[in-house]
């Protein structure tokens, strides 16, 4: 594995390095016309972005227009990302975190970069690598470290764990467990925005070994034949757990998979260039019908945390992908060069933030375990005041 | 720009997209059929298939949230006729005729489920939904749980099971037990004309995720039906008060323990019938009720003899009330063969009325030995 992937890791890397490294300043202006300091929070700023990759649709522009508050949103929403995955690492191995714990640093672009471009009416499910969707979609680092430890104050009451976290209110769909079988539910809410014609698309995430199963062809099929207003979206991270793309897929051009459906690759570790993408995608799909959006990301962590993620990958792949491409320190060079944040302040941001993790870390600790009588309830929404039997039979528990 | 044709309506479209909408203006296109539609539910003896429609038509007219998905529910008529024709009169979203797979169209209504739609998804054959097995136990049964109580998936599968006339293994799979242990949906099996549509409209108004098993062999079967009733998805039925002996079945075993139970008159024998109607849970009041009663119980199923509904049921009975009971629970279940295409070794297979003559007469000879 190591030569090629390698080699093409580090190509990607480079020619995104080259657009990003000078300060990509084409043009500042301000709203009223006049020359002003550029910490003006709404004066806009323009960014190039790499180049999008197109299947059977034009591409989106590539110059993203982006603001001193929106890039600052960025970067601290990416750093709280980033430091919840890192604590969660750190209570996993300190055993207050059990089970599959899948981390997602490395790929906060993604997500941070979409959720500007939708709105909370729009609908989100992806895989079991959820914790930072979670919080894209509102939800707290409470909640999910408090879940993560199986309190009963976390984001599903202690009952889903690190692959079922759902945000009802936000239109958060959750995490899944099995390998796409959530596709078929994203076309399910697909679906329903069009039953209820409310101008809103579903988004429906998996990664690049999910690209391969059979019931995503069939959501893929159903949403094109329907013009169902999804954007399916692949996470390419470049490994299905320890196995490459290329030795998974015949094609890992996944955004050309659908065949009949457009799609565009997109830089996923450019969260200007997904907000841009997604945006586009978005217009296209409540007009037309479904698109495949592939994010070329990258994880830093293994699979999961029982996976050191080296056997099957290099230690100079991944330290060459925190150098050249990482979405935090994009974000913080824009932020720098533009003269929009100093270092000071950055640092101050970075300190406050990881102060609000550590506080959740450890208010997640102090958390109420679930009470018993959780065990017994929403198994049914409607209970029917049916009797459960106990582990000996004999105990009955009736249903509240 | 080039244009597009939807593939719901045909129409080509170029930037909109255009919802199909349940076509008004075609109910003045009268002919029998349009008549059909539009009549309110009739009084007067109909066939299964009728009554099953009728559910499905007048939930749907109550409630724009119920809608259908399924292998030829539309143009098609429905396989079994339970759609036929509703899709002039709702529309091709709302009966959605979806593409062969299963997986994924389960899926798509469970998603749908989730956001507060009702959809009824229809398996051609309920063996068929072996490859939906995944999305059915996962994301219907467990997500009001895994969820914390926050998403409830109000969905009904319903299609038709059991052994037909020699249609070959894969298309005679009785496999209601392999759906039971999965937490949080509920198993009904309709019989009659009458509880099949009662309980297909309390199914589709429930919010715990049903799955409904009509059976091949019964959409033919005539009876009456009661005007707007729900029938309680939980609850078994009496079907024959007695004294002598409690006979517990379900789906078509229902018929074939009535025809034994002709038999078993002549001979002086007063069985209890009662069918189960809820697989899960089971109605143990209305069973111990019985038991308590008769103290001896024979199950008849459909299902497989290993694993099968009454396997647990039995379980459950002796568990329950094995100090209520004169004599082990005698159970009646298919053989664990695949079904036969030749019609003799297919009859061999499955529970037939002699067997239920033959058990209830040893249980209650027995009984009536020691008297």
């Amino acid at each position: 594995m190591h030569g090629r992937a390698l080699a093409n890791a580090l190509r990607r890397a480079t020619s995104s390095r080259a657009e990003s490294s000078a300060p990509v300043l084409n043009r500042l202006w301000s709203r009223n016309q006049q020359t002003q300091a550029a910490s003006d929070d709404s004066s806009l700023l323009e960014v190039d972005v790499v180049p999008y990759s197109t299947h059977r649709i034009d591409s989106p522009g590539t110059t993203v227009n982006t603001t001193k508050a929106e890039l600052q949103q960025f970067f601290e929403t990416m750093y709280r990302m980033r430091r919840m995955e890192i604590a969660a690492d750190m209570m996993y191995k300190a055993k207050y975190i059990r089970g599959f714990c899948h981390l997602y640093d490395g790929q906060e672009a993604v997500l941070v970069g979409m959720e500007a471009a939708l709105t909370f009416k729009d609908s989100i499910i992806t895989s079991y690598r959820d914790h930072c969707t979670h919080l894209g979609r509102g939800g707290s680092v409470l909640e999910v470290m408090a879940e993560l430890m199986g309190k009963a104050n976390g984001a599903t009451k202690g009952l889903g764990g690190s692959m079922h976290m759902y945000k009802v209110e936000n239109h958060f769909y959750g995490g899944c467990g099995i390998v796409g079988a959530q596709v078929p539910l994203g076309a399910g809410l697909g679906f329903a925005h069009k039953y209820r014609k409310d101008g809103s698309v579903a988004i429906t995430m998996y990664g690049d070994g999910a690209a391969n199963q059979g019931q995503i062809f069939e959501a893929f099929n159903m949403a094109a034949l329907w013009d169902l207003p999804v954007l399916f979206v692949c996470e390419n991270n470049h490994y299905g757990m320890g196995t490459a793309d290329y030795r998974g897929a015949k094609s890992a051009k996944y955004f050309t998979r659908g065949d009949y459906m457009p799609g565009i690759k997109i830089d996923g570790m450019d969260a200007l260039a997904v907000k841009n993408g997604v945006a586009y995608a978005k217009e296209y799909a409540v007009a037309n019908g479904p698109i495949i959006l592939e994010m070329d990301t990258y994880r830093y962590h293994g699979h999961s945390m029982s996976d050191p993620g080296s056997t099957y990958r290099t230690r100079d792949e991944i330290s060459s992908m925190r150098q050249l491409r990482d979405p935090i320190e994009r974000i913080r060079s824009l932020l720098l060069n533009n003269e929009l944040l100093d270092t000071a302040e950055l640092k101050k941001i970075e300190k406050a933030i990881k102060k609000e993790v550590d506080s959740a870390v450890e208010e997640a600790k102090a958390g109420p375990l679930p009470k018993e009588e959780m065990l017994w309830k929403n198994i049914y929404k409607d209970t029917l005041g049916m009797h459960m039997r106990g582990r000996d039979s004999k105990t009955k528990i009736k249903l509240t | 720009m080039q244009g597009r044709s939807c593939g719901l309506c045909g129409q080509t479209r170029f930037a909109e997209a255009r919802l199909v909408a349940a076509p008004k203006t075609r109910r003045h296109v009268s002919g029998r059929n349009s008549r059909c539609i539009t009549r309110a539910a009739a009084s007067g003896p109909k066939l299964m298939w009728e009554a099953l429609r009728e559910a499905v038509d007048e939930e749907m007219e109550k409630d724009p949230t119920v809608c259908v998905m399924g292998e030829d529910v539309g143009h098609y008529g429905g396989s079994y006729k339970v759609t036929y024709d509703l899709y002039k009169k709702y529309g091709d979203l709302r009966l959605l005729d979806t593409p062969i797979c299963e997986n994924g169209f389960m899926g798509m209504g469970i998603g749908a489920a989730m956001t507060g739609l009702r959809p009824i998804v229809e398996g051609m054959n309920m063996g068929f939904l072996l490859l939906a097995y995944n999305q059915i136990s996962n994301n219907a049964g467990m997500l009001h749980y895994t969820s914390g109580g926050q998403f409830k998936v109000p969905i009904v599968v319903r299609g038709p099971g059991g052994v037909g006339r020699q249609l070959g293994a894969e298309h005679s799979q009785r496999l209601e037990s392999y759906f039971q242990s999965i937490p949080g949906v509920q198993l009904v099996a309709c019989s009659t004309v009458a509880n099949a549509k009662a309980l297909l409209k309390s199914a589709i108004r429930s919010d715990n995720p049903i799955i409904f098993f009509e059976h091949v062999l019964l959409y033919n079967v005539k009876g009456e039906t009661n005007d707007n009733y729900y029938q309680d998805l939980e609850r078994a039925e009496v079907v024959r008060q007695g004294k002598d002996v409690t006979i517990l079945c379900y789906s078509r075993m229902r018929y074939v323990v009535l025809q034994a139970v002709q038999e078993l008159e002549k001979q002086g024998i007063d069985p209890e019938v009662i069918d189960l109607i809820s697989l899960k849970p089971f109605d143990m009041h209305t069973i111990s009720a019985s038991v308590k009663k008769t103290r001896r119980v024979i199950i008849v199923e459909e299902c497989m003899k290993t694993g099968g509904i009454g396997a647990s049921l039995s379980a459950q009975i002796n568990e329950a009330l094995f100090d209520d009971l004169d004599h082990q629970v005698v159970r009646l279940s298919s053989q664990d063969v695949p079904t036969a295409y030749a019609y003799e070794l297919e009859a061999a297979t499955i529970v037939q009325p002699e067997q239920v003559v033959e058990a209830a007469q040893k249980i209650v000879q027995k009984q009536m030995a020691y008297a």
